[in-house]
């Protein structure tokens, strides 16, 4: 099983500019999870603190026990061999071929044989689609098979967590696909965490079971998939959709009279920049016939639904629908319209939502691991998040303290 | 909230600050070259390339330097009427000073900058990082390497350079300025000593230590972009050269304390 990691209270500046604050998570182990975020939000910043290449300055993030901020140097170096990490670019060593760059975790922390190592370095290469190309320097092939490179350099030492800084960009539809159904199958494989960080919205919608999201220095949001993707929180909502209108700008925030201007023009019936209205939940991608079944899908199944009453209710309505219904009868619920129940206000109070959950609670089983192994969000009332910004949405930017 | 730090602007800070780092890599390169596993791969790699780049500029500068020395000093000492000590004062002057400091400037320039280059390249690329994630360390695996083998090159180039050096020297002196070969042979042991050769050889790998240590230190945090690494390259040549002539001035003026010169 992958190892878990905790995020708690991490804050990042450089020199005085603050890149995120008290964001505070936990990757639930063995489950994808995927960090959304505009360009220039910190994501990739996060992912380089989360594997000590960056100091916080506060926070922790822990991870097998060891609190990567603070351990020794030592520390640090044995707990990395957890990780695999895919760069934006790859970041393979530009003097080795791609063999030896690959073999290059295998060399340097396990004692195979050579031929042993041939072995699972071509089976790794073959895996990411790069059979043949061995002998290429870095150099020589192009931004895309530089990317599989670097995954299938990742990959070599079985990690138990998978970090990917944008698995797609450079990379064509089709290949951002592939890789997608690469990471579920290695996650159904080996049960390795993985986190992803990226801005497509495609591989947002279909590979993660949790979604986070970046914005304003903050973590907007960290839970189930359904969640995020049923949210009615602008900033997740205009994001998901590629819309201009909403609160992300081209830098980072808009003012007030942007927005107004505008929301004039999408009036006037000047399109809002959006390619289609992707919302809802879509089915995740599942593992490739015959590979053994996610451990970590079971898991979360059981996680998600400990903590349902605490979702609003589409998320709730959306998680119900994509079980089964031997899965249903299993956990006690049963698919309910709840049109109208949770949609009192426009900006719909999750809280209040929470309560009509629609579940037998006095002899629904909940879920089929003992307590220890079912993984728990620190911050099991995510709600506190969202009414923060709930409460800095009200205030609009430039104006603080005047409403 | 104010990020720790940012509060304090004090002149001078962010020098004590690269100040601090420069010696904890120092520090941490000399811890590295004692851990194991030693990588002996890298090290004879660097080494042949750093042999290569450097021996030889080394001698085409030795034997000029060695003819300027040999030609000032004899021109000196002989109106001060003691054309027999020529060839001890030039001895003493190639072994002492010119030999290491020529092998130092060599050494940074020509392995140091490259040494730069190529790792403030592999920075900027993330290769470093990409290292430093797979649970290697960077210093373990590339810096101590390149800066033990600018060590011994610098020690070996030493060598070559007096050689060269003093035959320079004495080409000159005798075909040149009509000195008598054997006074100049035979004053080498009048006021030279064996402590010279030692202190020259220890100046010699303090030399290549710092050339190393810098280069590498610079190659790791250069400033942002690809024009950065060039920057990079610039600011640890010229940083090297300051800290050489630094440490040599310290050097010499220990050493003349503490061995007492041989009186003929």
């Amino acid at each position: 099983m992958g190892a878990e990691v905790v995020v708690e209270g991490l804050t990042k500046s450089f020199g005085s500019t603050n890149i995120w604050r008290d964001v505070t998570l936990s990757l639930p182990p063995g489950e994808v999870s995927a960090m959304l975020g505009p360009s220039g939000t910190g994501k990739s910043v996060f992912l380089k603190s989360m594997i000590g290449l960056l100091k916080p300055d506060s926070g922790k993030c822990v991870i097998n026990g060891v609190d990567i901020v603070q351990c020794s140097e030592r520390e640090l170096y044995e707990t990395r061999k957890l990780f695999g990490v895919l760069f934006q670019d790859g970041a393979l060593f530009g003097s080795m071929n791609l063999f030896d760059n690959v073999a290059f975790p295998l060399r340097e922390h396990t004692k195979k044989s050579e031929s042993e190592i041939k072995r699972i370095v071509l089976e790794k290469l073959e895996m990411t689609g790069l059979k043949g190309a061995e002998t290429k320097l870095p150099g020589e092939i192009s931004g895309g098979m530089r990317k599989r490179a670097g995954l299938a350099r990742a990959l070599v030492l079985d990690p138990e967590i998978i970090l990917c800084d944008e698995p797609d960009s450079g990379l064509d539809p089709v290949r951002t696909a592939y890789l997608s159904q690469l990471l579920i199958d290695l996650n159904a494989q080996i049960d390795a965490t993985i986190l992803v960080v990226t801005h497509n919205i495609n591989l947002a919608r279909t590979l993660p079971d949790n979604l986070g999201m970046l914005f304003r220095k903050e973590l907007v949001m960290f839970g189930p998939r359904e969640v995020l993707l049923t949210s009615d929180e602008p900033v997740v909502e205009q994001f998901l959709n590629g819309k201009r209108i909403g609160p992300i700008g081209m830098s980072e925030e808009k003012d007030s009279a942007q927005l107004a201007q505008e929301q004039a023009m999408l009036e006037a019936g000047h399109h809002h920049g959006g390619t289609e209205d992707v919302r809802g939940v879509v089915p995740q991608i599942q593992p490739t016939p015959g590979l053994p079944e996610r451990q970590g899908d079971r898991r979360r199944k059981d996680r998600v639904m400990q903590m349902m009453h605490t979702l609003p209710a589409p998320a709730q309505e959306a998680i119900i629908d994509s079980l089964t219904p031997e899965e249903q009868r299993h956990y006690g619920v049963r698919p309910r319209s709840l049109v109208g129940a949770g949609r009192s206000g426009a900006s719909g109070n999750p809280g209040s939502a929470g309560n009509t959950l629609p579940l037998d609670t006095s002899d629904a089983q909940r879920g089929q691991l003992p307590a220890d192994e079912v993984a728990s969000l620190p911050q099991q009332d995510w709600n506190a998040q969202t009414q923060r910004m709930q409460h800095r949405r009200d205030v609009p930017p430039g104006q603080g303290g005047v409403q | 909230m104010t990020a720790p730090g940012s509060a304090l602007k004090i002149p001078g800070r962010g020098m004590l600050e690269q100040t601090g780092k420069l010696f904890a890599l120092g520090l941490d390169v000399i811890r590295g070259s004692f851990q194991r596993p030693f990588q002996a791969r890298e090290f004879i790699q660097q080494a042949w390339f750093i042999a290569g780049v450097s021996i030889l500029p080394a001698m085409l500068v030795a034997i000029p330097f060695g003819a300027v020395v040999s030609l000032q000093l004899g021109s000196l000492v002989s109106q001060l009427g003691a054309q027999s000590f020529t060839g001890a004062a030039s001895v003493l002057a190639i072994i002492q000073q010119a030999s290491p400091i020529v092998v130092a400037l060599i050494v940074a320039g020509a392995a140091g900058s490259a040494i730069c280059a190529d790792i403030g390249a592999r920075t900027i690329r993330e290769e470093i990082d990409a290292m430093e994630v797979l649970g290697v360390s960077a210093v373990q695996r590339l810096v101590v390497p390149r800066v033990l083998a600018c060590m011994l090159v610098a020690l070996l180039l030493n060598g070559v350079v007096s050689v060269v050096g003093v035959l320079g020297g004495y080409f000159f002196n005798v075909v040149l300025q009509g000195g008598t070969p054997g006074a100049y042979l035979a004053s080498f042991s009048a006021l030279a000593q064996l402590p010279d050769l030692w202190i020259s050889e220890i100046k010699a790998v303090l030399f290549g230590f710092m050339a190393g240590v810098v280069a590498c230190y610079r190659g790791l945090h250069p400033p942002p972009g690809p024009k950065g690494v060039g920057d990079a390259v610039n600011q640890s040549v010229v940083i090297t050269f300051l800290l050489l002539f630094f440490v040599n001035f310290i050097l010499t003026a220990v050493y003349l304390t503490v061995v007492p010169p041989k009186t003929g």
